[in-house]
């Protein structure tokens, strides 16, 4: 699949103008949150730029990230910019199967090696060898490790190749983990999401392209571009939050009008995404806007963070064990040292003395 | 020591950690502490009084608990800061506390009841002023002679201990120093701190304050002393 085309050739095969390529190239720089005068070099970066080797791999997942990928809009320059790239290999993508398919990826691996992209979706399941995510008879974790050791950089797409995931959530049975787990001699950038927003993906490959260097992470290796600012202080409905105007149903006269979902569970304030601002199928809109709260999707463990349907400032329901035993010890300690105070006063009561005034004026033996 | 505790705990995992077993030990604490103090301080009871009442005072205890909760006109005008601070404080602290709507949604999952809130901005405000008399509070102790000398641990510690959920609350609403998520969890861990902390310390006094005045206004009202 791999060839000298550059992008623009591509483009314009597809019937994409010149103008049409710039005004893409300002809003990736937008996105980026370069500065505006930043797009002409994200233009002239992205003319020259060879088709890169990129190598997905697919682990435990359910190829939500791909589909986010690839079926939201056909044909948009977003897709186009993902064919400029040269996807070697990638399950769901490729026309070959089976041998061949691991062929391609032997092949693209050795060819261009150190350069080439790792691109991972889905954990990767540790318990008893692996056995439970192969592909053609290999466990996961050998095919990451070998696919890596080549890698330029390797990015994680998906909340289950970056933090492990739904695989990853209680009790996780297959010992699912996160790329970062296993990698730790690498380059590893985090999309995280379930699945990430289409135009994330894109994004940081359009930087990997453009600077031959890898975004500014946060502190979880996501890129701050995208992942700067939580969703709560980029929606909408914030305003409502600040008035403290709140659905309390999803069908009450608050939801119908559109205020904040923070009492029905929106985990907005802890969750750092673009969702707010790029929306998803082409802008059109995003969860919240449809009227359900934000489920955190793209932080770590969201699926073990409380209820999505309890407010954030809620406590997570738990056994009531540990408060019930502490009252108890209470109760009874507060008894113990109840009887005790008694004990003292009715001892010192009975050893009282009474003393009178013939008694102060004896002399002193 | 910070990136040893962040390679084992992440910043959803302490927040989550606050909000469930995190919360659950600090109402155990509290309750255990309740009962305990609460056990040991009524059981002590109260000498019988032999002597005859010198006047007829039914409800003496409750105008007391009201007439105690007013700040004296001596005292606004000797010392003009300390009621106002102190009052200032209280107000604050309450407000910011039962009126911040994320704080009401907490209410409603334990008590099952709410109540309206005010608008977050004017919680924000409320807060840093509250902070304000937290600093004059603190001030006063430290920079008045006789309170330096009378002034103890627990003292200073009470202090620290309401400050800090305002403090990581303020900072946590603006996003300042650490990153949202974390600056919660710490808010929480705080709230849950001062929670589990109360009954050891003098803020077990939300509970006997109002027990105290009622037996100082009835002992009073017996010996003839008007409320």
């Amino acid at each position: 699949m791999s060839d000298k085309l550059s992008l623009p050739a591509i483009l314009e095969a597809h019937g994409i103008s010149r103008r049409e390529f710039l005004k893409f190239c300002g809003s990736l720089a937008a996105l980026m949150a370069l500065p505006p005068g930043m797009a002409p070099s994200v233009a002239a970066a992205l003319d020259k730029a060879q088709r890169p080797s990129v190598i997905w791999l697919s682990f435990q997942e359910c190829t939500g990230c791909t589909e986010s990928l690839s079926r939201s809009h056909n044909p948009t320059l977003e897709a186009l910019i993902f064919d400029a790239i040269s996807l070697d290999y990638h399950h769901t993508l490729q026309a070959a199967s089976g041998e061949a398919a691991e062929a391609a990826r032997a092949t693209a691996m050795k060819q261009f090696f150190g350069k080439y992209l790792l691109v991972v979706d889905g954990s990767i399941p540790l318990k008893d060898g692996g056995v439970y995510s192969t592909i053609a008879g290999r466990s996961n974790l050998d095919m990451l490790q070998e696919a890596a050791k080549g890698a330029a950089a390797i990015v994680a797409v998906g909340t289950c190749a970056a933090f492990g995931g739904i695989p990853h959530a209680n009790p996780n049975p297959t010992g699912a983990v996160a790329v970062s787990d296993i990698i730790k001699d690498k380059p590893i950038i985090n999309v995280s999401g379930c699945p990430p927003i289409p135009v994330v993906i894109t994004g940081v490959l359009a930087h990997y392209l453009t600077f031959g260097t890898l975004p500014e992470l946060d502190g979880l290796g996501r890129p701050k571009a995208f992942y700067g600012e939580s969703i709560h202080d980029r929606c909408y409905r914030r305003p409502f939050y600040d008035q403290g105007k709140f659905a309390k149903t999803f069908d009450d006269e608050g939801a119908r009008n559109g205020w904040c979902l923070f009492e029905l569970g929106c985990k907005g304030p802890t969750t750092f995404n673009a969702c707010a601002t790029t929306k998803w199928n082409q802008g059109t809109s995003f969860p919240i806007e449809s009227g359900h709260g934000c489920l955190g999707c793209s932080e770590p463990n969201f699926w073990d963070a409380g209820s999505f349907y309890n407010p954030l400032s809620a406590p997570i329901p738990t056994s009531n064990k540990v408060v019930l035993g502490a009252a108890a010890v209470g109760v009874a300690a507060g008894a113990t040292i109840g009887l005790w105070n008694r004990h003292v006063q009715t001892q010192a009561r009975r050893e009282h003395v009474a003393v009178n005034v013939d008694d102060l004026e004896k002399p002193h033996e | 020591m910070w990136m040893i505790w962040k390679s084992l705990m992440s910043e959803t995992d302490l927040l989550l950690w606050t909000r469930g077993p995190g919360f659950q030990w600090a109402l155990g604490l509290f309750l255990l502490g309740m009962a305990l103090r609460g056990f040991e301080l009524f059981s002590l009871g109260r000498r019988r009084d032999l002597a005859a009442p010198r006047a007829h005072s039914p409800g003496s205890g409750w105008r007391t608990i009201f007439t105690r909760s007013l700040p004296k006109w001596s005292t606004w005008r000797r010392t003009p800061a300390t009621p106002l601070i102190a009052y200032g404080f209280h107000i604050g602290f309450f407000a910011t506390l039962f009126l911040f709507p994320p704080h009401i949604q907490l209410a409603l999952n334990i008590f099952g009841f709410s109540w309206p809130g005010l608008p977050s901005p004017l919680i924000d405000a409320l807060a840093l002023l509250t902070l304000l008399a937290v600093a004059g509070l603190a001030a006063g102790r430290l920079l008045d002679p006789v309170k330096r000398l009378i002034s103890g641990f627990d003292d200073y510690a009470v202090l620290v201990l309401s400050a800090l959920p305002l403090l990581t609350g303020y900072f946590a609403f603006h996003h300042q120093i650490l990153s949202y998520t974390l600056m919660l969890a710490l808010h929480i861990l705080s709230a849950e701190l001062l929670l589990a902390l109360m009954p050891f310390t003098s803020l077990v006094h939300f509970a006997t304050l109002l027990v105290a005045r009622w037996y100082n206004g009835d002992i009073a009202g017996r010996k003839g002393v008007a409320s």
